[in-house]
């Protein structure tokens, strides 16, 4: 599985949404599942999934879809 | 005095500051809040008012006004389900209802705005009679549809504010930003207490996953902060260890049992940090707050509620039940209209369904519950309200679970992920909370009676 699909496989089993809506439109409370617990369960997921450990300035910024991947990038997840 | 009519003793003093509007003082909010509480109750009739609040300036002036006035709000969330809102209108039929303008409760004739705040007339008239000791009421477990809600007296609202201020040592200084909604007692207990003295409260909509909550945090350097359990799990995520925030002098924790863990995690990052640490224990139906772990035992004691608030005592009955006995004990429930008219029902003495052991040092430590409830992310659920919701929806099924970690296990083969994304969406609580299992047959007894041990955990 690519990094993308991977990427992608967190937000679909996190908020239960489609891959389809995953765009630049789905930021932070576009849906009721990402609110502050669903925030936390998503960077939960992104950890564990690319091993990796946010700071928090990255982790209360990890605003929408796509800003999340320059900021994953950071972390030498390349996309 | 109720701190309520008394805000003009601070006079230039700042309030509160609102993140979107920026700072009022004592003098200008208890002005505001007044011209709302006068159309609220007209000819000082006293009136039932829905009052639909966000962490903004419209609602504490809203709540304040209505107080004043002794008009009785019932303090609801504006995110409330449009269905449990409904339910709540044909049980009680307030007079009016205080919303943001454009909310579906806004249907009747607008009787006055401030802000992005209207207070519009329900037609229902003050045909619902309220008990004269009757000045507040709140939800219990608002969130599941169950219209039953908290009735407060005037002396309960100041007794507790009072007990808290007291035994936190809150003063004019104080500048607690808000994380919690003031419709939720916890919240509301933050909001009363820190008005009693004078203190500034810094109002926000923003979540602690919100960059905006950190800077205003920052800005307007905050003193102190309260959260329910998982807001403890969202700060250990955010390495609240590493985060410089020199401003913050206290943080409390309610709304649920912290984790022994967690408790000790935090107590000891807060004594490094010379932050005071207060685990604290409550109920809606006591106002808020019953007891306080002294923030010097947070990590020697970590696990117990500690000790009754100032003016409270507890004690334990014969099969283990807490029972707490104090000023700010509620009049009682309420179920729909008729019960407003009643007086006071505990007599100051509330069983509060949470089993409990007391240590030789007087303090005290919840071990078991006696109600099928649960706390999810700081949200009292009955496990009952749950089954009855997905049977409404068709499917047999029976409630388990610890906090934070609901499980419906159904007859149901196919329907889990429905069935799953229809309670989060009634209760308006993150799915993440909810987990659906099939189960070949509900297990009963021969009288047909759910047998909740015999679920798989």
């Amino acid at each position: 599985m690519s990094n993308e699909d991977k990427y992608a496989q967190v937000f679909m089993d996190t908020f239960s949404v489609d891959r389809e809506q995953l765009n630049d439109k789905f930021v932070y409370q576009c849906v009721p599942a990402w609110d502050s617990v669903g925030h936390m369960g998503l960077i939960a997921a992104l950890e564990d999934t690319f091993g990796i450990m946010m700071e928090t300035d990255d982790i209360i910024d990890f605003s929408g879809y796509e800003k999340g991947k320059q900021t994953l990038a950071k972390y030498g997840v390349e996309f | 005095m109720n701190f309520h009519d008394d805000l003009q003793k601070y006079g230039d003093a700042i309030a509160v500051v609102d993140q979107e509007r920026g700072p009022v003082s004592y003098a200008h909010l208890a002005e505001r809040a007044d011209v709302l509480g006068a159309h609220a109750a007209p000819g000082g009739v006293k009136s039932l008012v829905f009052c639909l609040c966000d962490n903004n300036l419209e609602s504490l002036a809203g709540y304040l006004g209505l107080l004043r006035a002794r008009a009785v709000p019932l303090l609801l969330n504006a995110g409330i389900h449009p269905d449990l809102y409904e339910k709540l209108l044909a049980a009680y039929r307030p007079a009016f209802a205080w919303h943001p303008r454009g909310h579906a409760a806004g249907r009747g004739r607008e009787v006055y705005a401030d802000g992005d705040y209207v207070l519009t007339e329900t037609g229902f008239g003050t045909s619902t009679e309220l008990h004269a000791d009757l000045a507040l009421l709140l939800t219990t477990s608002g969130s599941t549809g169950s219209p039953r809600l908290v009735r407060l007296s005037c002396s309960n609202i100041a007794s507790n504010a009072a007990s808290i201020a007291d035994y936190l040592g809150i003063d004019a200084n104080e500048r607690p930003i808000t994380t919690l909604p003031m419709n939720y007692s916890y919240g509301l207990s933050i909001v009363n207490s820190h008005l009693l003295r004078g203190a500034t409260l810094l109002l926000t909509k923003r979540t602690l996953m919100d960059k905006a909550f950190w800077e205003f945090l920052k800005t307007e350097r905050a003193t102190s902060m309260g959260g329910v359990p998982y807001v403890y799990e969202m700060l250990k995520r955010l390495r609240f260890g590493r985060m410089d925030l020199p401003s913050l002098r206290t943080m409390t924790q309610a709304g649920g049992r912290l984790s022994v863990d967690l408790t000790r995690e935090f107590a000891a990052l807060c004594a490094e940090k010379q932050i005071r640490f207060f685990v604290m224990y409550g109920q809606t139906e006591a106002t808020a707050r019953m007891s306080y772990l002294p923030p010097a035992l947070a990590l020697e004691k970590a696990g117990s509620i500690g000790i009754a608030i100032p003016g409270g005592s507890f004690a334990l009955a014969d099969d283990g039940e807490l029972v707490y006995r104090g000023p700010n004990v509620s009049l009682g429930y309420a179920d729909d209209a008729s019960d407003l008219a009643r007086g006071d029902d505990n007599g100051g003495v509330l069983h509060t369904g949470d089993v409990a052991q007391c240590d030789a040092a007087g303090l005290y430590t919840i071990v078991g519950r006696k109600k099928r409830m649960l706390k999810l992310f700081g949200n009292r659920i009955n496990l009952e309200d749950v089954e009855r919701m997905v049977a409404g929806l068709g499917y047999d099924c029976a409630c388990a679970g610890e906090d934070d970690r609901l499980r419906i296990h159904t007859t149901d083969t196919d329907n889990h992920t429905a069935i799953r994304a229809f309670v989060a969406e009634r209760t308006g609580i993150n799915p993440s909370a909810f987990s659906v299992h099939h189960i070949a047959a509900i297990p009963r007894n021969e009288a047909g009676k759910i047998l909740y041990s015999a679920l798989p955990a």
